[in-house]
């Protein structure tokens, strides 16, 4: 196997390699990262026959165009965008083959926020602490820890392109940018008001424009503290929702910190998180209650999704 | 000690709500056993000032099974010092200037002089009580009470690799150029976070720091 190049003609908005993200060393205030939605990264990923953890591209709401200079297969999984391969329409949710010198143009989204430009073999960039995803605030990850940008160019394997998959049934994106989260309380519900976490469940919350990876703010009423003060910082997961003294809630995304002095009034469960990364700006989001025992099978049902499309290595 | 679901991929442990060096020193030897317990499923444990963070694939984890192991391992934790007490670790600080904007407004602040800003802070072992922010960055306490100032209300959008900082009653050396609303009142040349170094962190939890003054540029 020889290696070849993808070129990043055009960036777009924010384009980024995204594995599965760097856990084992938050001790150390090292953030996971990763992708915002891991459903979509790790499908696509299976249909080019990688890894689960494989490191892939995250284009978010204006896509890259890119160059290739070998022969592989690809898929985009994710977000539903227009795009062309040398002017030819490009499937969504299905692998396909590109060839040395083939232009992959991501055009407008058409609904989602998010997807994943999938690589046979990955994006091989040099890992850091185990990872290849890229942390923006602290430069770790990826190329230089940064937002791709026109030039780079980023090492991949050249390999006889496999045959294109049939087409994936993917994540249920966002309608009419709205969206439905279920969440568990806590684990400082106890800190607000008893009408807090009624507001949270009952109205529909704006994605403010001052979202990004690290989290969404959350424009809405503001949800009543039982309490005043700060938390002594603790360790913080992604989905929590945080509330900061003005009472603004704010959904902790894959760049999160790995720990945080807000009260935590609930956390958007596993299965959902990856509809949540699907979110832009502007999109309106409810959050529902639901038990433990709801998330564990709602997040086995997303596991049976992906074992459906489960495919052969390829043997080249 | 107690055990909170945060989501259904979390446990956070709580022990007594206090930044105390006992306490901590129970949450990094928690944190500790718990790592080296390799449980399934179990993808990170993150100690905290007074908590520990574990961090599971809820699909690979028995949730009970590893709250019984916290349990356990909690209840082995012994009292008192910590097995062997470590000798602080030297930051060398360029204070005030340009590289430490914020110098004159502690010392206004504290109703001292820049210089016995200087001093009030190098007079002290600090404590990493735990790393976040980003990474290496190390909360470290406390600050003598007459210096502790209040965070920038609004943060600088860069605050430049190795600025050293005081909010509240913590210091701490901002690891990479990032958004920060300390106040700064020197710069380091030490290197806190190489991810290439066989420990990556400078600081880890539980160490103790003092800061000197740079000899080369005393101001």
């Amino acid at each position: 196997m020889t290696l070849g190049s993808l070129e990043i003609v055009k960036p777009g908005l924010l384009t980024s390699i995204q594995d599965l993200g760097r856990f084992g060393h938050q001790a150390l205030g090292v953030p996971v990262a990763g992708p915002m939605d891991a459903f979509s990264l790790r499908l696509a990923n299976q249909l080019v026959g990688n890894d689960a953890d494989a490191a892939t591209l995250e284009v978010t709401l204006i896509g890259p165009e890119v160059l290739f200079d070998a022969e592989t297969t690809v898929a985009i999984v994710g977000a539903v965008f227009e795009g062309t391969c040398d002017g030819r329409a490009i499937p969504m949710g299905a692998s396909f083959a590109v060839h040395p010198g083939q232009r992959l143009k991501f055009g407008r989204v058409v609904q989602g926020a998010r997807a994943y430009l999938a690589i046979a073999g990955g994006i091989l960039t040099e890992a850091v602490l185990g990872s290849r995803a890229t942390h923006l605030v602290s430069q770790m990850g990826g190329l230089t820890g940064r937002a791709l940008s026109p030039g780079d160019r980023l090492p991949v394997l050249a390999r006889p392109a496999a045959r294109p998959s049939r087409k994936a049934f993917g994540l249920t994106l966002p309608t009419g940018g709205r969206a439905r989260l279920r969440v568990v309380p806590g684990p400082q519900d106890d800190w607000f008001d008893a009408d807090a976490l009624k507001a949270l469940t009952t109205v529909s919350f704006r994605i403010s424009p001052r979202s990004n990876r690290m989290g969404y703010r959350l424009e809405g009423p503001p949800l009543a503290r039982a309490r005043e003060g700060e938390l002594i910082s603790e360790p913080v997961g992604m989905g929590a929702i945080q509330v900061p003294g003005a009472g603004e809630p704010i959904l902790l995304m894959a760049d999160r910190q790995t720990a945080g002095g807000y009260p935590k009034i609930a956390h958007v469960i596993s299965a959902d998180l990856p509809l949540a990364g699907q979110l832009a700006p502007g999109d309106f989001v409810e959050f529902i209650l639901c038990t433990r025992q709801e998330a564990i099978a709602a997040l086995i049902a997303r596991e049976r999704q992906l074992l459906r499309y489960a495919v052969m290595k390829d043997a080249s | 000690m107690k055990i909170r679901e945060c989501g259904d991929s979390m446990l956070l442990v709580e022990f007594d709500p206090v930044i105390d060096p006992i306490v901590n020193a129970r949450v990094i030897a928690l944190a500790s056993r718990l790592r080296d317990r390799r449980a399934r499923g179990v993808r990170d444990v993150a100690p905290g000032y007074c908590t520990v963070g574990v961090h599971f694939d809820p699909l690979q984890t028995d949730l009970r099974a590893l709250e019984q192991a916290i349990a356990e391992d909690a209840n082995a934790l012994e009292d008192g010092a910590e097995a062997s007490p470590r000798s602080p670790i030297e930051i060398a600080v360029r204070y005030g200037g340009d590289e430490g904007p914020d110098l004159e407004a502690v010392a206004a602040h504290a109703g001292c002089s820049p210089a016995e800003v200087i001093e009030r802070h190098t007079a002290r072992t600090y404590r990493v009580y735990m790393l976040g922010f980003v990474p290496g960055f190390a909360y470290l306490g406390r600050v003598d009470g007459s210096i502790a100032m209040a965070r920038h209300r609004v943060p600088r959008e860069r605050v430049p690799a190795g600025s050293v900082g005081i909010a509240g009653e913590q210091t701490g050396v901002y690891p990479v150029s990032s958004p920060g609303g300390w106040q700064l009142i020197g710069r380091t040349s030490c290197v806190m976070f190489d991810a290439s170094r066989p420990t990556p962190s400078l600081l880890l939890p539980g160490d103790l720091v003092r800061f000197v003054p740079a000899v080369d540029r005393v101001r």
